[in-house]
């Protein structure tokens, strides 16, 4: 009968006790990297994490997307030990140090039925403010447009709307994404849309039998060709970022991700492998 | 003359309302029927036990299962203990002090009422900020916690309730303290309330989503501890609906899953509760 | 220890368990106002409804789109569900056979617990592709209205059997004595019986609509617009924060919170209105 009263106040004291605890402890393994960050770079440091985790037992690395501006944040803030960024970085952002580890392109998609190949800027821009809203009107079929946007914050959207000259308030979306597979996965579902979105995301998802087809942009093709020899006007490194003191793991973890023994994962995620 | 208008708007009603029960009941059939149809074909052993691949597309959903196991599990051994102690305290000790009793049947009134993605804004500000637990398990199951506090409290109280005064009465005659007679007689003779609450709260805490997406996070692996993230197994099929192409099947053959795991426990529910309450009661 | 000691110590052990559940309300609000407080200091509550849009990255933070979208959303499927809703309690208690019936009831509990995760996918995959081949581009208003139509269903079923069940037999006798048919019966005695227990159902299946998240998220098209008709995508309040939550930084992270005031505050009002009429100190 003793128990009655233990055993509840136990509970209760445990899980606060079990809170503050947690609370200190979080951060003292060293065997443990928490990547976080933008959506385009999270599946090749996925991959990286996972060879690097084969050759390393006991080591654990998560990785959590997010966008960019969150890489960077939980990277000042603590909250990860590495960030990850699919643009370059800011004027006020050298506070962190950030670590090219491929190159990627921003490339515009539309489903595959859909009998467009090609747009120059103008129609694009004329597309994105809702200037055109057919199809027929750019040499396709006569149906309205579904304009794809990225949600506000995105770099991948910053980045669109700089080369374009564009203001986000002027683009009238009919769906706004947050992801890249968020906005592959709408455009595949939609005849009549169209998205932009990162090229090796894009050409993945393309050669894996996802529904959708890459736009030329100003006349280039987009392709892992193209930014490697610097032609694709929209390109962009990758990078990852730390700030402060880094783990001796997170320092060797990045040096890996840059070396050459994971030159193929980053090509087989049709991005451009940094040369060493 | 209403004598008359009257056979014609019984013929409209019962038109109406037969309508609208086949409707409802055509779409909850269209809805099972798809999710059946589309998961059905790739669910197989393989499937619920093996980790994820290819951003869920490929692969199985072993970690997320383990993942929506421990967050569960975090959820009830936190829940429990408070709410039945916060049920005990309404219903048999509030005669100390009425004021206090409304007060906290206020507060557990709005906390019904708070949406979801609320309690996952205050988890994300709460557990993983300021005590720093991060994306984890252990926070998503705590703010789950908070999220069922109110559906374990309101059916152990009425199961605490549904016990006869006789029992109280009669363990106070054979002079056992309040204490012995709540732990010996009244919390047994309640358990039917608590397990319906307990599989109610469960429930609830399966389906949820929208308070999981910015506590416990996205990361689709075995976890190894409460304080890794693991995804839930609606954030997965939210994540493979929503975000990944081609993810379909699997969002599809997730969806099955869950439901599976629920329709039981609702159709229990009542059950339990029609059967068990009504013959504590009556005998 | 004496058992009189043990009483008294268990008191306080259950006085502090109930102390605690009570304060996490309290915290949660607490959160949710220190969270804000900042970007409310900053620029004042007036520019969340004065601003010309939402870019918040650019510092403009307006959520009367949002508000609207909410609103909308919710107003549409309490206006399906209602007497969808009501319908289905009074084809459970008056109108189905008895083994139809119950069928049907077990039915509408198992839809009550099916998660709006599964809803949402289902109107993603099923309806947002319908109503986008009608009119495009789909994801729309009316595809979020469907949806929360759906997902409130069952619970304003649910209340409204219950006040049904509360009706007394006798009402039905005799008004089945004066020879009334049924549905006289039903809207003249027993729907006006049942009347405050059928707006509590209402009520709470409001607050259930304008905080769903997940559902709405996945077919609204997530567009930040006054809508300008019912093929329109929209963005309410809830899919805004699911949105954006991620990677909100600074201001923009304040201004969710203050968003997720705005849906508390609505959902206290909502509760708080159907408790009084649930007492019978208000009639709806």
């Amino acid at each position: 009968m003793m128990n009655t009263r233990h055993w509840m106040a136990l509970a209760i004291v445990a899980v606060l006790v079990a809170a503050m605890v947690v609370a200190c402890s979080r951060g003292d393994s060293e065997n443990r990297l928490v990547v976080t960050g933008s959506s385009t770079v999270a599946p090749l440091v996925s991959v990286i994490a996972k060879r690097y985790e084969a050759k390393h037992p006991g080591v654990r690395i998560d990785v959590q997307m997010g966008g960019s501006s969150r890489g960077l944040a939980d990277a000042r803030r603590g909250l990860a030990d590495i960030g990850m960024m699919s643009r370059g970085l800011k004027a006020g952002e050298n506070d962190v140090e950030a670590v090219a580890i491929a190159r990627d392109g921003i490339c515009l998609i539309v489903h595959k039925d859909n009998p467009v190949e090609g747009l120059t800027d103008e129609q694009l821009v004329a597309i994105y403010k809702g200037e055109i809203a057919n199809w027929k009107d750019v040499g396709g079929a006569d149906a309205p447009i579904t304009v794809v946007n990225k949600a506000e914050g995105r770099s991948t959207l910053e980045l669109f709307v700089a080369h374009f000259d564009l203001e986000n308030p002027q683009i009238k979306a009919h769906v706004v994404v947050g992801d890249n597979e968020q906005g592959i996965q709408t455009v595949a579902g939609n005849p009549n849309s169209i998205g932009y979105v990162s090229i090796g995301t894009a050409e993945y998802d393309a050669t894996h039998g996802v529904a959708i087809k890459l736009l030329a942009v100003g006349g280039v093709t987009p392709s892992v060709e193209n930014v490697k020899l610097g032609k694709f006007p929209l390109s962009r490194p990758l990078n990852l970022v730390t700030a402060g003191e880094t783990t001796p793991l997170a320092d060797d973890f990045i040096a890996f991700a840059r070396s050459q023994a994971v030159h193929d994962l980053v090509e087989k995620q049709y991005f451009v492998p940094i040369a060493p | 003359m209403a004598e008359r208008a009257q056979p014609w708007g019984d013929h409209v009603a019962a038109v109406f309302i037969w309508t609208a029960a086949a409707v409802v009941t055509s779409v909850f059939v269209w809805m099972l029927a798809d999710i059946v149809w589309n998961g059905a074909g790739q669910i197989s052993w393989e499937f619920l036990t093996a980790p994820t691949d290819d951003a869920g597309r490929a692969g199985g959903i072993g970690p997320i299962l383990v993942s929506t196991a421990m967050i569960l599990g975090v959820c009830m051994a936190v829940s429990v203990p408070l709410g039945v102690g916060t049920a005990v305290l309404l219903s048999e000790f509030t005669g100390t002090n009425v004021t206090f009793g409304r007060l906290v049947r206020r507060s557990l009134d709005v906390l019904a009422g708070v949406p979801s993605i609320v309690f996952g804004l205050f988890g994300n500000a709460f557990f993983c900020h300021v005590l720093g637990l991060g994306f984890s398990i252990l926070a998503g199951g705590l703010t789950l916690a908070c999220m069922v506090l109110p559906i374990l409290i309101r059916s152990t109280e009425a199961g605490l309730r549904a016990v006869p005064n006789e029992y109280r009465m009669g363990a106070a005659a054979l002079g056992i303290s309040r204490t012995s007679a709540l732990w010996h007689v009244l919390l047994p003779a309640a358990a039917p309330g608590i397990v319906v609450g307990l599989v109610l709260g469960v429930g609830r805490a399966i389906a949820e989503t929208a308070a999981l997406l910015f506590t416990s996070g996205y990361v689709d692996r075995m976890p190894g501890s409460l304080f890794d993230s693991g995804r839930s197994l609606s954030i997965h099929i939210y994540d493979l609906s929503m975000n990944v192409a081609g993810g379909s099947a699997n969002a599809y053959a997730s969806a099955l899953v869950l439901v599976a795991l629920l329709v039981p426990i609702n159709a229990g529910i009542s059950w339990v509760a029609d059967r068990w309450l009504h013959r504590r009661l009556v005998r | 220890m004496s058992p009189s000691h043990r009483d008294r110590a268990l008191g306080w052990v259950l006085r502090a368990t109930a102390a605690l559940v009570a304060a996490i309300v309290v915290l949660i609000v607490a959160f949710l106002v220190v969270e804000s407080a900042g970007v409310l200091r900053k620029l004042g509550p007036l520019r969340f409804l004065t601003d010309p849009s939402w870019h918040p990255t650019s510092g403009s933070f307006d959520l009367t789109a949002m508000l609207l979208g909410s609103l909308l959303v919710t107003v549409g499927a309490v206006v399906l569900a209602t007497p969808a809703g009501v319908a289905s309690a009074l084809f459970c208690r008056y109108y189905a056979p008895a083994p139809l019936a119950k069928l049907y009831g077990r039915m509408i509990e198992v839809l009550a617990g099916i998660p709006s995760v599964i809803y949402g996918m289902w109107g993603l995959m099923v309806l947002v592709p319908l109503i986008g081949k009608w009119q495009p581009p789909g994801p729309s208003l009316l595809a979020a209205v469907l949806i929360l139509t759906l997902m409130i269903l069952p619970t304003i079923a649910l209340f409204s059997d219950a006040a049904l069940a509360k009706v007394p037999d006798r009402y039905v006798r005799g008004a089945a004595a004066l020879g009334l048919t049924r549905w006289a019966t039903l809207r003249g005695v027993v729907l006006p019986a049942a009347r405050s227990g059928l707006f509590t159902g209402v009520l709470l299946g409001m607050g259930r609509a304008i905080g769903e998240t997940m559902a709405v998220l996945m077919v609204c098209g997530n567009v930040v617009q006054t809508p300008g008709s019912l093929f329109d995508p929209i963005r309410p309040l809830t899919a805004n924060i699911a949105l954006e939550m991620g990677y909100a930084l600074g201001d923009h992270r304040s201004a969710l919170f203050v968003s997720g005031l705005v849906l508390m505050g609505m959902v206290v009002v909502l509760v708080g209105t159907a408790e009084l009429v649930s007492r019978g100190r208000l009639h709806g």
